[in-house]
């Protein structure tokens, strides 16, 4: 049971052009970057991409639009990236915006054998538009179907090579969901341990989810919004 | 102290002991310095913690410990990291005590428009339609009016929604107004405004609670 993969190169090697891929991170945080590095020397394009943010112009998800691999987008924010609005504007990219939420719902079901669910958030605004509604109890609903996809590239803090893992505070956000929610998860990890020295009670996502690791490296993790405090509040 | 000082010193005034509450990006996340003494409130931030504290001071900022605006952050003792799926579980199950939100729009049906301008702007939701859809007080923190003095507070919303009928209370540099069945009660007034100066910069018609009070 060795899941773990020589390079980021030789892990993404088999994902072709119109694949829909996941990826993990919040922002600039926790995202796969040696496997976002990887998939853009690859060349691949028409990508059909699932991921809270796109990244910002020059790193991230960024450099994956900017090499023009990505068809269409499904995300909850994209403020922070001039390049995708002036392409969404233009209508030179399909982006559906979803609650985050239920982008975060969407992927449980879709990793859970869940087809659909109800859920309340977006009634009566353009999320509800043309979907299924239902009144359960005193209250309406809408319905929304799972997510899945080919791919997920998850990041992860560590992990053994049976693809267990552990993530470190917030970089963790969408990658354990994620990680449940395609045909093929692939994980990069800070650093790799040999299996037992994880404590299983603190193993996030089980190795069962998991079908290839590879050790990152030179990790940058920019601060998306730099803000130290400078002067007391209040 | 600046009209969006006010509004967050004034906000923190109605976090209650023992709250759970997600403050949204911008001026919300100004609230947490105000708290008063002896108030115990956890922040909750939707990329996936609970407990969230101050900025760091100096150069002490880890990337791997953001808030939902991308901003360094600390930890508080007995805080928590979670998944996506189960913080907005906690937001969508009805767990926050409070929400406090941005907005471009709010109108008298206690709709709320924050997200999008037609053709203009394209960012998201994020987690907004989430946080209005759950929390059990969903609480509008903004501006009286736009920077070019436009109404703010409107008798129907003309931006997309970002939830219909979710908002219970507003607050701007003005004033303090409650979303009832009846309508927009103005329940508190700033110091060095009316009634008649508050109503003359908001489009939506005010019910002058019998109670009014200043806003401290």
């Amino acid at each position: 049971m060795d899941k773990v993969v020589s390079s980021a190169d030789a892990a993404v090697a088999d994902i072709g052009s119109g694949a829909m891929v996941m990826l993990g991170g919040f922002g600039l945080c926790g995202i796969p970057e040696n496997l976002i590095a990887a998939l853009v020397r690859r060349g691949i394009s028409g990508l059909h991409t699932i991921s809270n943010n796109m990244g910002v112009d020059g790193f991230g998800m960024g450099l994956m639009l900017e090499a023009g691999m990505i068809a269409s987008h499904i995300g909850s924010y994209v403020g922070e990236n001039r390049r995708l609005e002036t392409l969404v504007l233009r209508g030179e990219l399909n982006l559906t915006l979803v609650p985050q939420g239920t982008l975060a719902e969407r992927i449980r079901a879709g990793g859970a054998g869940i087809p659909a669910f109800y859920t309340p958030t977006g009634l009566g605004t353009i999320v509800a538009e043309g979907k299924e509604t239902r009144t359960i109890g005193d209250r309406n609903y809408v319905l929304e179907e799972a997510l899945h996809a080919d791919v997920a590239l998850i990041k992860a803090w560590r992990g053994d090579r049976h693809g267990n893992l552990v993530y470190r505070k917030t970089a963790r956000n969408f990658n354990p969901v994620m990680a449940t929610a395609a045909d093929l998860t692939i994980v990069e990890v800070e650093e790799l341990v040999e299996p037992g020295v994880l404590d299983p009670d603190h193993i996030v996502t089980p190795g069962i989810y998991v079908d290839r690791v590879v050790v990152g490296a030179a990790y940058v993790k920019p601060i998306e919004s730099k803000f130290i405090q400078a002067r007391g509040t209040a | 102290m600046n009209g969006k000082e006010r509004i967050a010193r004034r906000i923190a005034r109605e976090i209650k002991d023992g709250f759970y509450v997600n403050l949204g990006i911008g001026l919300p996340t100004m609230i947490a310095a105000y708290v008063p003494a002896g108030i115990n409130v956890v922040f909750q931030s939707e990329n996936g913690m609970l407990g969230v504290g101050p900025p760091p001071m100096g150069e002490s900022a880890d990337p791997d410990l953001l808030n939902a605006g991308k901003q360094p952050v600390t930890e508080l003792a007995g805080c928590s990291f979670f998944g996506s799926e189960q913080s907005f579980a906690m937001i969508r199950g009805g767990h926050m005590d409070m929400s406090v939100l941005g907005a471009m729009q709010v109108d008298e049906q206690g709709d709320l428009a924050n997200w999008t301008i037609p053709g203009k702007m394209v960012k998201g939701m994020g987690g907004a339609m989430d946080l209005v859809a759950g929390a059990r007080r969903v609480v509008v923190a903004m501006e009286h009016q736009t920077k070019d003095g436009t109404p703010k507070i409107l008798k129907m919303c003309t931006l997309p929604l970002t939830g219909k009928q979710v908002v219970h209370d507003i607050v701007t540099e003005l004033c303090w107004i409650r979303v009832t069945e009846e309508g927009l009660v103005l329940t508190e007034v700033a110091e060095g405004f009316d009634v008649a100066a508050v109503q003359a910069r908001t489009e939506a018609k005010l019910i002058v609670s019998p109670d009014l009070k200043p806003m401290l």
